[in-house]
Formats: structure tokens, C-alpha cells, sequence
């Protein structure tokens, strides 16, 4: 077997008194969609900002195509090929879409004026329009800042600007929260697409018939820790039900 | 898209504003408010403060404050007065300014992107330190800039303008630029809009407030020097409510105190409301203190509106 495109062991994150992950495991093989599910508080969230530079985990091991990595920043989970759309979205509510698309790898104008950092935004609102367009998110205007648009708009400009620019793995932290069952089907038939395109996903959803609809395997988190791991079309609900309440136990760290 | 033309708006609102105060003063006192010399006082009054508000306008947006403006200003203008003194030159002098004003700056910036001490507390503090410096280097007893410097740059013309405020105005203007144009501007609205949001975009978050509030420094120092030409003394008694006049251009010409929204263009017109006021007044004989009053009121005005539309957002 191939190495794991993306392996943590052991990690363990504190928040002051409260322990989000006590030695939490995750494997990510290429090319397939896996869905992180557990309770409220189980360490979802934490877990997926780790694996995507935005914490730094206080001990355990991550390995990129088995080469162990220190995500240093966000940036460095960017080079290796790894976005995120954050259960918070992360989104700039005074920014337009565009802004928020580009923010942090924003385009310059060519030679000198780019040179003093002046932004290219015809360019960038060209792009960021196409892609929201490919994905189906509908933008009266791209002038108008984030905080104008309704909550599944916002949800389509973060989930769109993960999904633009991932090139090997995208985190989306419950991206159908604030959608529409039309948007959400949109969203699930997106992860499919960009599954078929080589990209893989981690899907962190309550929803079992989203999970079950469109993920390939499924890794449990119970208290900070991985608790079980299915292929999702050899499990029943009861058994992910079980593993998330505790019922059931299927492997303690390994 | 409604709180866009809102916002464009509010810019609008208070250039009208200033407009019809304009021409308000210039009807009614025809002979001796609109004469170009007048007019030439206004914008050599507004111009040091613009430095000023226009450093301010940046740190806003990042949803900080600068409160250390007027004392940094004063003990940059002492630093180039005792270089200028010690070596006679006044580009020394100069140059001294502003990098005293981008110390105090940077010292600004790091303590409160890297020790996540308020901004508020933490330039409250080196108000103090850069006054009570100021006065320590002293004695307490104003420092009179060189006589070359004074008469220079202090009273230099270009096309019937004085220099000082041509500087002030070309500086304001590569600013207004940059902030609406740039990176840099765009992660200065980042930042105040959603730290954490910038943070995880990979803005450089704390590297990017250090160097704006360097910028607020930078600034108050030259704005030190030039008052230094200006006044030809260091007026370190003069300067203690700089802060509060800068805040207020700021706030008036649209900026929001929670971040993520302003403009360079609405800190310039935000300057020149009260400078107008205050000139106006002199001229129709109002007794001066009502400029205070009205400024006061525009200030609870323009606060007014903007936590209105705030909370019309986050609805
Ligand atoms: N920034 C933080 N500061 C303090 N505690 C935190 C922080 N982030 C997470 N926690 C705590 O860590 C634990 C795990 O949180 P996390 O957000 O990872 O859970 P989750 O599985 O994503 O839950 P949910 O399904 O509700 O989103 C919780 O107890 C939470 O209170
Ligand atoms: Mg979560």
C-alpha cells in the first residue's frame, strides 16, 4: 500500500485546562473523500486547524506522503497542497469575495506598479467571479462586501476559495451548515468533482446521510481521541452512532 | 451591496458637509474668509495634523488606536533640536525625527501585536514615557529650533504655498494610495476586519501591525520636525491633545473604531471640518469654545452612524 497522503499520530492540543486532543490519529489516503465525524467537543475542529497550520499541535507526529512535516503556518500546509474551509469560515466581512478569495496570495499588477505591491483587482475579481460561477454560488455584485451576503452565500465564497486553490487535500469543517438542501447537493456533487480530480477531502459533517452519501471511509473522534475507522459502505448507521457516543469501541490509539 | 453605498455615502455626507461650511463662512464674511490668504492659513493649520490623522487612519483600521501620537511628535522635535544643535546639520536633524517617531512607533507595534497588551493602554503608556521625556531632556523649558531651519523650511513657498504643507500633502496622498491600492492596505483592512480570519489566510499578522504603527511613529516624528520648522520652537506643553484632534479627523471622515473600514480621503476631510470651524468662527466673531462644542457633537454623530450601520450588519 501507498503511504498516507496525510497521517497524524498522537497528537495532543490543550487549550489551557481543556484537553481538545488527548493523542488523536488520522489517515488520509490520496484520492479519497474521508468524513471526520464525532460528537460536540470531540476535537473535529481542532484537529482539522492542526492539519492545516492554523495551530500548532503541543506533541505529536504529522507525515506528508510519509515524510514527517512541522506545520510552522498556514503557509506551509499551503505549499504542501493542503486548504481548508474553517467551521468559522475565516472569512473578512469588510473584504469583497474577491478579497477574501485572494487574501494572503493577493495578485499584483505586472512591473513596476506590481513591483509597489499595487493590487491587480480587475484580475482577481475575474477569477474569483469564474470560480464562484463554476461552483454555483450566486453574487449579485463582487463589490460588495462579505458581510452583505446571506450565510450560505458566505459558506459558497469559503468552500469556493478552498476548493480553487487545494491541490492535494481540502478540510471542510461542516461546509452545509448554513445551506439549503439544493446547495447542500451542490456542495456533496463539488466533493465528489474534486475527489474525480485527484484532490482529497476531509468532510467533518453531523449529517450520517451526508456522510454516507459521499465519503469513502469514515474515521470516528471520541474525547480527543480516534476511536474507530469504517469504510462507509460496509457500516451501518447504528455503528457510527455507537462510536461516536461511546457504545461502541473499535481501537484505542494503536 | 447596501452598506457599500452607505459607506460611500458617509464620505459624501461629510464632504458635503465641509463643502457647505465653505461656503457658508465664505457668504457671509465674503471680504475675509474666502481671501486666498485665508484660505492658505487653513491648510497650513490642517497640514502637520494630517500627518497625524492620516498615521491614525491606518492604525484604526486595524481596529487599534494610537494615543501617543502628540508625545512622540514633541520628543522627536527634541531629539532633532539637540542632534542640530550638537552637529549643526539639519538633514541630521531630520533624519533624527524620524527615526526617534518610528522607534516610538515600532515600540508601539510590539507591544501590542507580540505582548497583546491593548492598544489603547500600550500607547496611553508611551504617551507618557515620549512626554515625560520630552520634559526630562528639557528641563521643561521649550527648545528653539535653528534659525535656518525656522526661516527655511518654516517659511518656503512653492507657488505661493507653504512647503510644510506641500510635504504633508504628497505624503497624504501616497498613503491614501497605498492604503486603497496596495497589499499593504489590503492587509491593514484584513486585519481589522477579522485578525484570526487574516492570520489563517497567512497575513503576517503581528509583522503587519508592527509595521503600522511604525508608520504612526514615523510619522508623528516627521510631523515633529516640520512643526519644529513651522513653529520654531518644540512646544512641549503644546501637543497634549493631538491624539484626541488626529482620533477625531479619523472617526469624522468615516473610519470605524471596530476596523476594517476607512479612508484616507474621508481622515483629510474629517481634518479640515474643525480647522474650518475654528477659522469660520474666528472670522464671524463666535466665540471660539462653540468650535469645541460642535466638533464634539459631529464626533458623537459620526460614531452614532457608524455603530448604526454595524449593528444593521451583524443582524
Ligand atoms: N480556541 C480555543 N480555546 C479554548 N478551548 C477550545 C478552543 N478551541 C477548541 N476548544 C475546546 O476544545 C474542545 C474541542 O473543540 P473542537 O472545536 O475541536 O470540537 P468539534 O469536534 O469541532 O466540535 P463541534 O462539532 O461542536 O464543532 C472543546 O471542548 C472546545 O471547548
Ligand atoms: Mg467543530
Amino acid at each position: 500500500m501507498s503511504a498516507p497522503l496525510l497521517e497524524a499520530r498522537g497528537i495532543v492540543k490543550s487549550y489551557g485546562q481543556v484537553e481538545a486532543l488527548r493523542g488523536a490519529d488520522f489517515t488520509l489516503l490520496p484520492g479519497e473523500v474521508v468524513a471526520l465525524i464525532g460528537d460536540n467537543g470531540a476535537g473535529k475542529s481542532t484537529l482539522a486547524k492542526i492539519l492545516s497550520g492554523a495551530e500548532r499541535p503541543d506533541s505529536g507526529e504529522i507525515a506528508v506522503d510519509g515524510e514527517p512535516v512541522v506545520f510552522g503556518s498556514v503557509e506551509e500546509a499551503r505549499s504542501a497542497g493542503i486548504e481548508t474551509v474553517y467551521q468559522d469560515l475565516a472569512l473578512c466581512p469588510d473584504l469583497s469575495p474577491a478579497g477574501n478569495f485572494f487574501l494572503g496570495r493577493e495578485l499584483l499588477k505586472p512591473g513596476l506598479l506590481g513591483r509597489l505591491g499595487v493590487l491587480d483587482n480587475a484580475a482577481m475579481r475575474g477569477r474569483t467571479k469564474e470560480a464562484c460561477e463554476r461552483l454555483g454560488v450566486q453574487l449579485k455584485s463582487q463589490a460588495a462586501p462579505v458581510s452583505t451576503l446571506s450565510g450560505g452565500q458566505r459558506q459558497g465564497v469559503a468552500v469556493a476559495r478552498a476548493v480553487t486553490w487545494a491541490k492535494r487535500v481540502v478540510f471542510m469543517d461542516e461546509p452545509t451548515a448554513a445551506l439549503g438542501v439544493l446547495q447542500t447537493q451542490r456542495v456533496l456533487d463539488l466533493i465528489r468533482g474534486v475527489r474525480d480530480s485527484g484532490v482529497a477531502v476531509v468532510l467533518i459533517s453531523h449529517n450520517m446521510q451526508d456522510v454516507k452519501a459521499v465519503s469513502d471511509r469514515v474515521e470516528v473522534l471520541r474525547l480527543g481521541r480516534r476511536v474507530a475507522r469504517f469504510d462507509t459502505a460496509r457500516v451501518s448507521m447504528e455503528d457510527l452512532v455507537g462510536a461516536m457516543t461511546g457504545a461502541i469501541e473499535h481501537e484505542n490509539g494503536r | 451591496m447596501d452598506r457599500v453605498r452607505l459607506r460611500d455615502r458617509q464620505v459624501v455626507w461629510i464632504a458635503a458637509v465641509l463643502a457647505l461650511l465653505l461656503l457658508t463662512f465664505s457668504v457671509l464674511r465674503p471680504g475675509s474668509f474666502a481671501t486666498s490668504f485665508n484660505l492658505l492659513n487653513l491648510v497650513s493649520d490642517a497640514a502637520i495634523l494630517l500627518l497625524l490623522a492620516t498615521g491614525m487612519t491606518y492604525v484604526i483600521i486595524t481596529a487599534g488606536i494610537d494615543l501617543s501620537v502628540g508625545g512622540v511628535l514633541v520628543f522627536s522635535a527634541v531629539a532633532a533640536t539637540k542632534i542640530m544643535e550638537t552637529t549643526g546639520s539639519l538633514l541630521l536633524g531630520a533624519a533624527s525625527a524620524v527615526l526617534t517617531g518610528l522607534a516610538w512607533g515600532l515600540l508601539n507595534g510590539v507591544l501590542v501585536a507580540k505582548g497583546r497588551i491593548p492598544a489603547l493602554i500600550v500607547t496611553l503608556g508611551t504617551l507618557g514615557m515620549s512626554l515625560g521625556g520630552a520634559l526630562l531632556l528639557t528641563g521643561g523649558v521649550d527648545l528653539r529650533a535653528p534659525g535656518d531651519l525656522n526661516l527655511g523650511l518654516g517659511l518656503a513657498r512653492w507657488l505661493g504655498v507653504p512647503q510644510i504643507a506641500w510635504i504633508c500633502a504628497a505624503i497624504t496622498a501616497v498613503l491614501a494610495l497605498a492604503l486603497a491600492r496596495t497589499r499593504f492596505g489590503r492587509h491593514t483592512y484584513a486585519i481589522g476586519s477579522n485578525a484570526e480570519a487574516a492570520r489563517r489566510g497567512g497575513v503576517a499578522v503581528n509583522r503587519h501591525l508592527i509595521r503600522v504603527y511604525g508608520l504612526a511613529g514615523l510619522l508623528a516624528g516627521l510631523a515633529g520636525y516640520l512643526s519644529l520648522a513651522k513653529y520654531g520652537i518644540t512646544g512641549v506643553s503644546a501637543h497634549s491633545t493631538d491624539n484626541l484632534q488626529a482620533i477625531a479627523a479619523v472617526v469624522i471622515g468615516g473610519t470605524s473604531l471596530f476596523g476594517g473600514v476607512g479612508t484616507v480621503v474621508g481622515t483629510v476631510i474629517g481634518v479640515f471640518i474643525p480647522v474650518v470651524l475654528q477659522n469660520g468662527f474666528q472670522i464671524l466673531g463666535v466665540r471660539p469654545f462653540w468650535q469645541q462644542v460642535v466638533v464634539g457633537a459631529v464626533l458623537v454623530a459620526a460614531v452614532y452612524v457608524d455603530q448604526w450601520q454595524r449593528g444593521r450588519r451583524d443582524q
